[in-house]
């Protein structure tokens, strides 16, 4: 029955965050981002988290676009990219996918093209996931609000 | 609960990593996760220290896991590439062809071996030459004597054919009779020694025969039988014969084979010929007969051969005994035992005759001489042969030279074969040292990564944990839950404070320990100290004091966090290993403990010579009366201390030199370090007694860390322990002067000042003890009296209120504003409740004079006794040691109602304090990235704060033309065109320009958001003009830090900023 979920709700979400942080997807950043959420911004996370599945799309795009290029050699550009790409991650505690960046910038530091490769693979690998379980996430979440937002006369 | 997990995670992980077998195959991602991206160099060969290995797979595993280290496998991939060309480079040609060695080796024996056989033969057949040189020369020697003699016989014989001539036949009658010839020979005989005899054959042919044989009265026999000659065409018989040959007489010569064949060539030849060897008649030795032709009438020139025979009138001969001639000759010769002669007749070639020699005397038959003979007849060909007796011995310089040629050829080549391999060997030792330091090296970098990733990586988590436990503790729980939170709690603090010493220890080690130098104050960092222990040591009931020298300037320059760190340390192990007595921390400067050393009479200030008196005998002059290990800090050296003070102005100490060199000392009660284990006391992970540890806990790292720290504060660190009495731990440090630095009050505890001038009366009966309550009385600024008793205060008192208001004769006009009592004195002093009360009574009832108020100082108090304190009228306040000023002042304040002046407390919780600084500030915020600028955006407004964004350096500079309302701004270092660096230098213009142009002062906060943050970046920070840093991901703490540093730093801004 709608409305008498909220606790299961609530349990799944926490589970699925659970799982996430024992992954190592996520860490304490995206705590901190959650306690910025207050009455005042009540889709802070939200907004932030869909900002940078934005600019990521937008940078993981050009990644791939100048990594397919054949004559390809402009590393730094890959470098700059990354760093923002490093910096959104830290910043929403996407740990993992902060991770791998890392790991591809090295590589691309190295100018080494196969790691390069790989490590846009990795990337968007993690980066979809990590899109994956945080769209369930917010789906938990909407329902869960949702469900408390229910309220039958007693 | 998730940190929990995930501390849980990598502490297995850990252990897996440094379990693990640690054979490189295994390291092979195992799952999904573990990406293996770039050149990760993983160790090749297994490690031969295992400790290292350990910790290196360990952080293998964690590279592999984290990926985050890209400067250790930066390194990693350094090294071995060095590695790689260290074995490239550094091998040499010996060491490429070690295999050659033995080869070599064998070589050059055989190329020895070759040599000295070729010496051998150079030497043999020098040898050989000469040898036959000799042989030669002996052999010619030989031949030309032999010929010379025979010659010579020769010679004689001929000389007797033509005497034999002249008398016989150119006489008539004869003049040679047989016994004339005979006598002449016989005579003559010493010029023939090679003859054994000589006789004359007359020619005489068949038909003169018989007129012969008449003549001569004998008849012609022959020589083999002796029988009457048969006929023949000619006869030789023997006419005159030598003596010594007188048996041939009238024998036939021409009847031997021999002898006929000798005569007819003979004269034919008309020369001297010989026969071939015979055993001669008579010696049976072999000899040789020469017969030699008479002619009757002198012969034409050129004469035929028929002519010659014609002209034969007879034939001389003679015998040469050849054997006994040689042999004569041999014997006048040296050395003729060394050689073998003989001698041939080689007339028919094929068929050598022997003439002298033994035929089975062989002699060397190697070497031979042939010496051509010619004895003057051309038809007889005589050859000698000379041949050494004994084979030629080797001789003794070859025997000795070859071998000892090959010897040292051997050996030469030996040793340079063992050089060889040496070299090898050592090459190679050097080699795998190397390679073993690189990797040593390689291992001490992982080492230090591992463990400030593995510190990080568990304080990251233990922080959250703390925080929950923390808040855990804040909900309700059953005492039981609450026990094990609290547990939990403390366990969880151990370990960080565990991980941070490793740290340090590890960063201590690595050398890479840098001090900073900033100006901090001594006297709140030690009040900090004593309020950290201030919990733990009341309820232990030990006293903790802190005492800082006037002299000491307050503020001085260094690193205030590590010098903090040391005192921790030397506190936290007096505390933990104190039960009973106190614990004393005295700072003042290291020059005047030398002075206290002498003895100064001066006694001043209040502190009068029966104090010392009045103490009691028994107990001693220190802090709480205990007996403590060291005596400096008892009273009799301390009151010099205290004296001098007074008498000196701290500011003509000394103030030239821009260091100082404190030295602070912390006393101690306690069990003492025993004295076996105090010369172990500053090594790391050594404990006085492992017993101890078990008793008390802890690591025993501590120490070591103090003294490392010390020694990079030039200072030094030692102690003075008594078992059971206690010990006293002291160290110096030099910091810089800092007279002229501006107070930076966040760091330091704002003292209320209130109490300017207020006058007080101590009351204690331990000067020690006074006198540090007299230095915290005196930071408030508030003067102190010196009491011993407690009734002596109050009849003071009530004597002085009762006169003229004024409290003590001595201060004139300055009313008292309290009295302090000392627990100790108020409970030894008996029946002082009631004059208490009454002076108590008696001042409040006095409306114009604000009475003194009193306040008890106790280190620990029961309730009972609290009870007689509220009924004695210390209602007022018991202040609880330590006593701290900040901590005194507030109690104070209260009593004396001071609240009005009360200013912000500066502490408290650090968001609530973050709110208060950053509400309806406005911020600008820059950063390229959204979701950072987004995050910022929402931190900062949580504080209250209002937020403006900007995406990049140039619109930061479009909003921060001057005039602008921001009141900081935080900026993102990295950021493509323009960075963090370049847009602060340009705004730090900008204002420069504003303040050339309007005299007014711009000065916006900047602070830089870093997501690395190295001391690197930060100096760059502060260099490019920007007032501090926030590392990002936001921190509440971290934030509150920079904010409040860099806000209350920069009055100026605020007040310009909130003027425009």
């Amino acid at each position: 029955m709608l409305g008498f979920g909220v606790d299961r709700l609530q349990a799944d979400i926490n589970r699925l965050l659970t799982s996430l942080f024992h992954q190592g997807v996520l860490d304490e950043q995206f705590l901190q981002l959650q306690q910025l959420q207050d009455e005042t911004s009540p889709t802070f996370v939200y907004d932030v988290i869909n900002i940078y599945f934005d600019e990521s799309e937008k940078l993981l795009r050009s990644l791939r676009l100048l990594l397919m290029d054949r004559e390809f050699s402009d590393y730094k550009k890959i470098g700059l990219h990354l760093n923002q790409l490093v910096g959104s991650s830290s910043s929403i505690g996407a740990r993992r996918v902060r991770n791998v960046c890392v790991a591809f910038r090295s590589a691309s530091e190295l100018n080494n093209r196969p790691g390069c490769l790989r490590g846009l693979e990795i990337v968007e690998h993690e980066y979809h996931y990590l899109k994956n379980m945080m769209h369930e996430l917010f789906q938990l979440e909407q329902q869960r609000l949702l469900a408390a937002g229910v309220r039958y006369p007693m | 609960m998730q940190q929990c997990s995930i501390l849980s995670q990598l502490i297995t992980d850990m252990n897996w990593a440094l379990n693990n077998n640690p054979n490189p195959e295994e390291k092979e991602p195992k799952s999904s996760d573990l990406y293996h991206l770039g050149a990760i160099d993983l160790p090749e060969k297994p490690r031969k220290i295992e400790f290292w290995r350990s910790g290196l797979m360990g952080f293998a595993k964690m590279q592999l896991q984290q990926q985050h280290s890209v400067a250790v496998k930066m390194n990693n991939n350094g090294n071995n590439d060095r590695v790689g060309n260290n074995n490239k480079k550094g091998s040499t040609f010996i060491q490429e062809h070690r295999g050659l060695l033995p080869k070599g080796l064998i070589l050059w024996t055989i190329f020895v071996g070759f040599i000295s056989r070729g010496i051998y033969q150079w030497m043999d057949d020098t040898s050989k030459v000469r040898r036959e040189e000799v042989l030669v020369s002996m052999c010619d020697q030989r031949a030309r004597m032999l010929q010379d003699q025979f010659s010579v016989s020769v010679n004689h014989v001929h000389a007797l054919a033509i005497l034999v001539s002249t008398f016989h036949y150119h006489k008539n009658p004869s003049a040679i009779d047989q016994g004339t010839f005979a006598e002449y020979t016989a005579r003559t005989a010493f010029e023939r020694p090679l003859l054994s005899g000589v006789a004359y054959a007359e020619k005489v042919v068949n038909a003169e025969r018989e007129m012969f044989e008449r003549q001569h009265n004998w008849v012609i026999k022959t020589m083999d039988t002796g029988e009457p000659s048969p006929v023949r065409d000619e006869y030789a018989p023997v006419i005159f014969s030598q003596d010594s040959v007188s048996y041939l007489e009238s024998l036939d010569m021409m009847s031997g084979e021999e002898d006929r064949e000798n005569i007819l060539r003979a004269r034919e030849t008309g020369k001297a010929v010989l026969t071939s060897p015979f055993r001669l008649l008579a010696s049976h030795h072999l000899g040789v007969v020469l017969t030699f032709p008479v002619y009757k009438a002198s012969l034409p020139k050129d004469p035929t051969v028929q002519e010659r025979i014609a002209a034969t009138a007879g034939y001389l001969g003679g015998a040469f005994d050849v054997e006994s001639l040689v042999e004569n000759l041999l014997g006048q010769l040296a050395g003729n035992q060394a050689i073998v002669v003989h001698v041939y007749d080689i007339t028919n070639a094929s068929d050598p005759l022997v003439m002298y020699g033994n035929q089975d005397e062989e002699g060397d038959t190697s070497l031979y001489h042939e010496s051509k003979l010619d004895f003057g007849d051309p038809f007889r060909k005589h050859k000698m042969i000379c041949r050494y007796l004994q084979k030629a011995p080797i001789p003794l310089n070859v025997l000795t030279t070859v071998p000892l040629f090959f010897a040292i050829g051997f050996l030469v080549g030996y040793i340079l074969y063992s050089a060889g391999v040496h070299i090898v060997k050592v090459e190679d030792d050097f080699h795998e040292m190397q390679e073993l330091k690189v990797r040593a090296e390689a291992a001490d970098v992982a080492k230090s990564q591992f463990l400030a990733t593995v510190s990080h990586e568990i304080r990251t988590p233990m922080n959250g944990i703390l925080g929950m436990l923390a808040m855990l503790l804040d909900t309700e729980l059953s005492s039981t839950q609450r026990d094990y939170a609290q547990t939990a709690q403390i366990c969880g603090k151990a370990l960080i404070a565990l991980i941070n010493e490793v740290l340090d220890c590890a960063k201590i080690e690595a050398g890479k320990l840098e001090l900073e130098s900033v100006p901090f104050d001594i006297r709140s960092i030690l009040d900090d100290v004593l309020s950290l222990f201030s919990e733990e040591s009341r309820n232990k009931g030990i006293e903790l004091a802190v005492f800082v020298s006037d002299k000491v300037p307050e503020i001085v320059k260094g690193d205030s966090g590590r010098f903090r760190q040391i005192i921790i340390n030397l506190v936290g192990n007096s505390v933990k290993f104190t039960e009973k007595g106190h614990i004393f921390v005295k700072v003042h400067l290291a020059e005047q403990s030398k002075d206290g050393a002498e003895s100064k009479p001066a006694l001043n200030g209040g502190v009068s010579e029966d104090m010392i008196v009045a103490s009691k005998p028994s107990s001693y002059n220190t802090l709480s009366g205990y007996e403590a290990a060291d005596g400096r800090n008892s009273w009799d050296s301390f009151k010099h201390l205290v004296s001098e003070e007074d008498l000196l102005s701290s500011s003509e100490f000394d103030a030239s030199s821009s260091n100082v060199r404190l030295m602070v000392s912390i006393e101690d009660t306690g069990i003492g370090i025993p004295l076996a284990a105090q010369g172990r006391v500053f090594m790391p992970f050594m404990q006085a007694d492992s017993s101890t540890s078990r008793t008390y806990g802890g690591t025993g790292i501590g120490l070591s860390i103090s003294k490392c720290l010390v020694e990079l504060m030039r200072g030094q660190i030692s102690f003075v322990s008594r078992p059971r009495i206690g010990s006293t731990f002291w160290f110096t440090a030099v910091f810089e002067r800092c007279d002229r630095c501006s107070l930076k009050k966040p760091t330091v505890e704002n003292l209320p000042s209130a109490f300017r001038g207020m006058r007080a009366i101590v009351v204690d009966a331990k000067p020690v003890r006074a006198a540090v309550t007299r230095y915290h009385m005196k930071r408030l600024g508030i003067s102190v009296d010196v009491m011993t008793s407690l009734r002596t205060a109050v009849s003071t008192v009530t004597a002085s209120s009762g006169r003229n208001g004024s409290p003590l004769p001595s201060s004139g006009t300055t009313k008292l504003d309290m009295i302090l009592v000392e627990k100790d004195s108020w409970i030894s002093t008996e029946d002082i409740d009631s004059e208490i009360r009454q002076m108590n009574s008696r001042t409040n009832g006095n409306v114009h004079h604000k009475s003194p108020k009193l306040a008890l100082f106790a280190t620990n108090i029961t309730n009972s006794e609290f009870d007689r304190a509220k009924s004695a009228g210390f209602a007022d306040t018991v202040i609880m040691k330590p006593l701290r000023a900040s901590m005194i002042g507030a109690c104070l304040q209260q009593v004396l109602e001071l609240r009005k002046t009360r200013q912000q407390h500066p502490e408290g919780s650090s968001p609530a304090t973050l709110k208060s600084l950053l509400t309806g500030k406005k911020i600008l915020v820059v950063d390229d990235n959204m979701v950072n600028r987004r995050v910022a955006a929402g931190a900062l407004k949580k504080f209250g704060a209002e937020v403006v964004c900007a995406e990049s350096g140039q619109v930061a500079l479009g909003l921060l033309q001057i005039p602008h309302s921001f009141d900081a701004c935080f900026m993102d270092i990295q950021m493509p065109q323009m960075d963090g660096f370049e847009a602060t230098r340009q705004i730090r213009m900008m204002e420069k320009e504003a303040k050339e142009k309007t005299k007014l002062e711009w000065h916006l906060p900047i602070l830089a958001m870093t997501a690395d943050v190295i001391h690197a970046t930060y100096e760059e920070c502060l260099k490019s003009g920007m007032d501090g840093y926030v590392s990002k991901p936001f921190e509440e703490e971290n934030l509150y830090k920079s904010v409040a540093k860099s806000f209350k730093a920069n009055p100026i801004s605020d007040s310009s900023c909130s003027q425009s």
